[in-house]
């Protein structure tokens, strides 16, 4: 029974997954694009890959902006949450295993104890977000389910990975668990708020070049 | 935790009125068009995109005034705003564009400070001023700025100016000024000048000293110049504001054509900073113009000029410290800092900063039209700047009794804080202390 069930989620499931991801992504850009051209030429117009670039750099240092001098709890809790989130589902061990499998890829993997570490923080960030979206008043403010469900399926895949790592609870079920949140968090990524991963490159870019290239002044 | 709720509505008989006429229909309808029609991707990224995160709440001097009232947050507004009309296709009613107009047009000044703290780019004021767009539509404005767009469109000026009226305040300022410069003329439609003056249509209403004064500093520092006696003089653009895109584009077309039709190089604008942003920012874009097509120069800009080339000499720099407001449209807009600070340290002995300054300053309150919108918005941006109270009574109490204050919005936003708050500071633009303390080679002997 567990085995089949492991074999559907990590089998097709997971081609599903990817699948949604990937093609969402190329249609959520696509359609942004083609729709930027029809009704922001003046934005596409002043967009330039350098100040673009520029802007992006500055705002990749912490507490290279204004913001992030602002709020340093945030500004850590974000950066450190972000680094883990992305560098532990490419590179733990077991996902690298994966990766060969299935795309015939090899790749170094992080050693276990650090991933270990990095799962813990992520869901520590989590948790703070999380307490954020309770008790600070602007945050809370504006926070809607879409927010929680969001941050709910960032966090589950780390959470339940780590638990099935550690044997805590049931194994089997967790595995499981594991898997169909992960592949939620990937599948949801180009219909969500989450999309920020794709097009955040682009509104930072264009904000940067109407700041330093029409406005004469850095967006930092 | 509880949500709070909107306790703040403000009668006002533009809004008012709107409101009444409105149905359901027509309220989804129009935010439908201009959904469909006038924003595109960037909106939508926006919408999509913004994490909630709140970061950019203690940007915005609404928010920092009110003691960390989320209602009064970029985000905040947002979510009170232009995010449910988009969740509910504009599925709202009257109430909900009377709130969402009087956020929109009082309580955001579009001075684009919390794109300082988003990390996304998420840029509010643009929000904002699409908001504005679809209460325009639906006739839901603002009773006193709606005043001045109908100027706009009945006039070509902000203030209900007549044409004669017009010439007839540039004549009795060259009349006044003649008085200290004996061969001093105010140049009406010289063809081919160097450069066309324009101003702000309050200027010839109510602050018309300002016209001499200009008048006095061309003349010491031999500029060849002219003045519009036609429709087109006025640089000001309270339609850009009050969403009235169609006007502004008219406005902007206005101004430049005379402009061309005077076949000047350039025009020198007065010590404004919305008009200058109405150039450079909206209007151009309105019209499908990248940047002007006559070659525009802000005051704070001319100004340094002519000090850097020597063509106007201080006789004597205003004794004591001075402050500098920053302008939000020509500072945070345009990057004039480093030469509005040349400009005041070559007036004045000692310069003594706010904090923030530069292009991290707060803004006034009452740009972006909401001074505009009149008196029953007053206490919005009196209140909603303690933030700016605060910045002027740090320097007050460091001996600052002067700011420094290039722009008319912030004049008249700053006059009100300052006011309210007893903090005697005097307000000054950079022409009253050039006028008053230049060297005045061509001046009668005293
Ligand atoms: C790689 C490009 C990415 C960039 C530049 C980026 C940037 C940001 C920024 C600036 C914030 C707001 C600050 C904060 O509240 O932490 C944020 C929040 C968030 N990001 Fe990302 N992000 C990226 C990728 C991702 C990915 C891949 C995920 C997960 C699938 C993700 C999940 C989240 C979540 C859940 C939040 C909200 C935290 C909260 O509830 O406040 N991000 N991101
Ligand atoms: S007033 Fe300025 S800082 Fe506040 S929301 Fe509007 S643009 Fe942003
Ligand atoms: S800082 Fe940007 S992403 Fe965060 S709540 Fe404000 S607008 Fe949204």
């Amino acid at each position: 029974m567990f085995n089949e069930i492991y074999e559907l989620v990590t089998g097709p499931l997971a081609w599903i997954g990817w699948g949604i991801f990937l093609l969402g992504s190329v249609y959520k850009l696509a359609s942004l694009w083609s729709l930027a051209k029809k009704k922001d030429t003046s934005s596409i117009y002043y967009t330039k890959a350098k100040f673009g670039l520029r802007s992006i750099a500055q705002w990749s240092l912490p507490f290279g902006t204004l913001g992030w001098r602002e709020t340093p709890s945030v500004t850590v809790v974000t950066f450190v949450f972000h680094i883990c989130l992305i560098l532990v589902p490419i590179f733990l061990s077991a996902h690298v295993i994966l990766w060969e499998e299935w795309f015939g890829v090899s790749i170094p993997a992080l050693p276990n104890h650090v991933a270990d570490v990095m799962t813990l923080l992520v869901i520590a960030g989590g948790t703070f977000f999380a307490w954020r979206r309770f008790s600070v008043p602007e945050v809370a403010f504006v926070t809607s389910g879409h927010d929680w469900f969001v941050l709910g399926v960032v966090v589950a895949p780390f959470l339940t990975g780590f638990l099935a790592y550690h044997q805590i609870f049931n194994y089997e079920v967790m595995i499981v668990l594991h898997v169909i949140t992960g592949i939620a968090w990937l599948a949801l990524i180009p219909f969500t708020r989450l999309s920020h991963m794709l097009v955040s490159w682009y509104s930072r870019a264009y904000i940067g070049s109407e700041f330093q290239g029409v406005r004469h002044c850095k967006d930092w | 935790m509880k949500k709070p709720v909107f306790d703040r509505k403000i009668e006002d008989i533009g809004l008012e009125t709107g409101t009444s006429r409105l149905t359901p229909e027509k309220i989804q309808e129009t935010i439908q068009n201009v959904l469909a029609s006038e924003t595109g991707a960037k909106l939508k990224v926006y919408h999509d995109t913004c994490v909630r995160c709140g970061l950019c709440s203690k940007a915005c001097h609404y928010y920092v005034s009110h003691d960390g009232d989320p209602t009064y947050s970029p985000v905040g507004k947002v979510v009170q705003t232009m995010a449910v009309m988009i969740d509910k296709k504009g599925k709202v009613d009257a109430d909900f564009i009377y709130r969402a107009a009087q956020i929109a047009y009082t309580e955001c000044n579009l001075c684009r400070r919390c794109i300082h703290y988003c990390p996304l780019g998420i840029d509010t004021g643009y929000i904002m001023s699409m908001v504005r767009r679809i209460c325009h539509k639906l006739g839901v404005t603002p009773q006193y700025i709606q005043d001045t767009a109908h100027s706009h469109s009945a006039t070509m000026n902000q203030m209900w100016v007549k044409d004669d009226e017009w010439i007839d305040s540039l004549l009795w300022q060259e009349e006044e000024a003649r008085d200290e410069f004996p061969d001093m003329r105010i140049p009406l439609d010289k063809e081919g000048a160097d450069i066309m003056y324009s101003v702000i249509a309050p200027e010839p209403k109510f602050r018309t000293h300002l016209i001499y004064q200009a008048g006095a500093i061309m003349h010491e520092a031999g500029a060849d110049w002219t003045m519009p006696t036609l429709h087109g003089w006025d640089n000001s653009d309270m339609a850009m504001f009050s969403g009235d895109f169609e006007i502004m584009g008219r406005l902007k077309r206005d101004h430049f054509e005379r402009a061309q039709k005077l076949k000047v190089n350039r025009i020198v604008m007065g010590e404004c900073g919305h008009a200058f942003r109405s150039v450079y920012d909206q209007g151009n874009r309105w019209l499908g113009w990248a940047d002007y097509p006559v070659e525009v120069v802000h005051s704070v800009e001319y100004f340094a000029d002519l000090l850097r080339t020597g063509k106007i000499k201080m006789a004597q720099k205003v004794k004591g410290p001075i402050t500098i407001q920053d302008p939000c449209n020509i500072i945070r807009g345009r990057g004039l800092m480093e030469d509005l600070r040349y400009v005041a340290h070559a007036i004045a002995d000692e310069v003594i900063e706010m904090t923030p300054s530069l292009e991290h300053n707060y803004c006034c309150a009452a740009g972006g039209g909401v001074i505009n919108c009149g008196p029953p918005f007053k206490n919005v941006r009196v209140n909603g700047n303690k933030a700016k109270a605060d910045q002027l009574r740090r320097v007050k109490e460091q001996g600052v009794d002067l700011c420094l204050c290039p722009c008319h919005n912030c004049h008249g936003g700053l006059e009100d804080i300052i006011h309210s708050n007893e903090l005697g500071i005097d307000l000054k633009f950079i022409g009253d202390i050039i006028y008053a303390n230049m060297v005045k080679t061509k001046a009668v002997e005293e």
